[in-house]
């Protein structure tokens, strides 16, 4: 593969304002030492961290890492190899915090955090999607995931923070969801949902919104209140809930799943986002925690939440920890508490996208690779023309959809397009062999990332599904009496 | 919450400021020749359907502080226009980069955040 020296060095995010950095408790403008405290941050991240110590010490250069990650296929440059965004991070803790780095910087390759190398960590550190599709093939297990999350917390520890994210995070601060959505706003739009769902199905399938005594709380990304294909997913947990008979809730105050305090490393502002579902939970007095269709969410749910929030004690014993909406599914479908009719989607021919997040840093179900084999039965329970895409892009080695890791925002399209081009070769193929129609998704990020560059690849922004918007369509629901 | 404003359209000698990405800092700043300014810019000519969906998302954001979601959409649009108008492709043929932020933008208001 030919490489393009500098080809996506143009490509950056938007910088946040003073006032979104102060919010989130950053400096508002980059800072005078910000050399040093950024020298002195790296230290205590290097110090604090296994994954991040194993990825400064243990990378022997074998070159396996170099053509997995989708930014560097769709770019080609350089820098988008994963032992190449590492070693911007690598060079300068040589540097700083190695002896043969401190006293002979040529032998080891060690460099300084001059000007130029800030500029590269911008950029470079905002051109990953922390989906951890490199760490797959590394024989040593580095992550670097790790290194873009921890350099993106340097950054704006010194003034540099990214506009999209943390303009989001201030927003589920403030607000209660990534989209500012005020309360009465969401009320609103679930009573629409109720109409729209009755006009459709001719059944009174409730959203219930703040309802203290309910089972079940579900927190959602609040794309699923608003966007197309989200809200078809949320319709689907909606119909699959009722059918079952289950007692749930929405919260105003945990009105968003999402959790982007992962993605620009920050373990606060991660707890923060977290302990607002905890104390929604605990104040609605609810026995389960169910989360929707966000990969990143689930990755967060799974692996920090419980340790960040102080766990889940009040919940119900046979239910003590937050569970995944397909996991509730798949547990109703396999009991036959509900029924799936594959003929309702007759007219579809469906392939999955692996979700990065679910894929690689979750699990999902009681067996092993439940996060592959849930999402499947699902689909193949809804629809009688299910096709896999190429092995290498999927499950274990699936592809990122060139949106995830808070890279969501228009400034970064040209990286977003290129970086989806692996996924999209593979949809290609299983378009021109078995004819698919859909490619189905259970990530908000992904669902709104392919939405917006399927045209660019000769697909319908609509041609993208959410995974219980198939489900929903299949499931059989009992008339009302 | 701003950001800094980086541009300007200088619109009947009155200067009005932009974010990046093209949304008015300031909602009063908004008139119809401020949509017509921005829609020229990307080659859209505002027909009376733009404006029908324009001034829904206005009233849809004076009620509730922000734009309406996409199926309060589409069936305000269906409600108005017909039934046949309702669903998101005719919007997407109005604003083919997407309804909610380009029609959000011509309307100014600001730029919708989070997963869409």
């Amino acid at each position: 593969m030919t490489i393009q020296r500098d080809a996506s060095a143009h490509i950056k995010p938007h910088a946040a304002s003073p006032e979104v950095q102060e919010s989130l408790g950053f400096p508002s403008e980059k800072i005078d030492n910000w050399h040093d405290k950024a020298i002195e941050l790296l230290g205590e991240k290097v110090q604090s961290s296994r994954a991040l110590k194993l990825a400064m010490d243990a990378c022997m250069k074998c070159g396996a890492c170099t053509d997995k990650c989708h930014y560097y296929l769709g770019t080609q440059d350089p820098n988008n190899m994963p032992v190449a965004r590492q070693e911007l991070m690598r060079s300068v803790y040589k540097r700083h915090y190695t002896f043969t780095g401190k006293y002979m910087p040529w032998l080891v390759g060690a460099k300084e955090l001059d000007e130029t190398m800030l500029d590269r960590w911008y950029t470079y550190f905002h051109q990953c999607s922390q989906c951890r599709r490199c760490s797959v093939y590394c024989p040593v297990g580095i992550d670097t995931s790790e290194v873009s999350m921890a350099g993106r917390d340097i950054l704006a520890s010194v003034g540099l923070g990214q506009k999209y994210a943390n303009q989001i995070i201030n927003k589920a601060n403030t607000k209660g969801n990534n989209l500012g959505l005020p309360g009465p706003a969401l009320a609103d739009t679930l009573a629409g949902l109720e109409e729209d769902v009755f006009e459709e199905t001719g059944i009174p399938v409730r959203f219930p919104l703040d309802q203290h005594g309910a089972d079940i709380l579900l927190v959602t990304p609040s794309a699923d209140f608003f966007a197309e294909p989200q809200v078809d997913g949320l319709i689907g947990y909606a119909k699959v809930l009722h059918q079952a008979g289950l007692s749930w809730t929405l919260s105003t105050a945990a009105s968003e799943a999402a959790n982007f305090g992962l993605f620009v490393g920050s373990r606060s502002h991660t707890q923060q986002l977290g302990m607002k579902i905890r104390d929604a939970a605990k104040a609605l007095g609810v026995k389960r925690l169910v989360f929707g269709e966000c990969g990143h969410a689930w990755r967060v749910a799974q692996n920090h939440l419980s340790e960040l929030v102080g766990g889940f004690d009040f919940l119900d014993d046979n239910y003590p920890k937050p569970q995944h909406i397909a996991e509730v599914t798949h547990e109703l479908l396999t009991s036959g508490a509900i029924e799936l009719d594959a003929t309702r989607n007759a007219h579809r021919r469906l392939t999955f996208h692996d979700s990065c997040n679910v894929a690689r840093a979750s699990s999902l179900g009681s067996t092993p690779n439940g996060q592959f084999t849930v999402p499947r039965a699902l689909l193949k329970a809804s629809c009688d023309h299910f096709f896999d895409m190429a092995e290498h892009t999927t499950k274990q080695t699936t592809f990122c959809c060139g949106g995830g890791g808070g890279l969501l925002t228009d400034e970064l399209l040209e990286l977003r397009i290129k970086g989806a081009k692996p996924r999209m070769d593979a949809l290609k193929a299983v378009v021109e062999q078995h004819g698919v129609t859909d490619l189905v998704a259970m990530c908000a990020i992904c669902k709104s990332q392919f939405a917006t560059v399927f045209p660019e690849y000769g697909y319908a922004f609509d041609q993208v599904l959410s995974l219980h918007q198939v489900v929903g369509d299949a499931l059989v629901m009992t008339p009302a009496a | 919450m701003t950001s800094p404003a980086v541009a300007e359209l200088v619109i009947s000698g009155q200067v009005i400021l932009t974010d990046e990405d093209g949304y008015l800092k300031n909602r009063d700043d908004w008139s119809e020749a401020v949509a017509q300014t921005l829609s020229a810019a990307d080659g859209v000519e505002l027909t009376e359907s733009h404006w029908e969906v324009i001034r829904l998302l206005q009233e849809y954001y004076d009620n509730y502080e922000i734009a309406p979601a996409i199926r309060i959409l589409t069936k305000a649009v269906g409600k108005k226009l017909g039934k046949d108008k309702a669903n998101s492709r005719y919007l997407y043929d109005l604003f083919p980069q997407g309804p909610a932020k380009q029609a959000c933008r011509y309307a100014g208001l600001p730029k919708p955040t989070g997963c869409v």
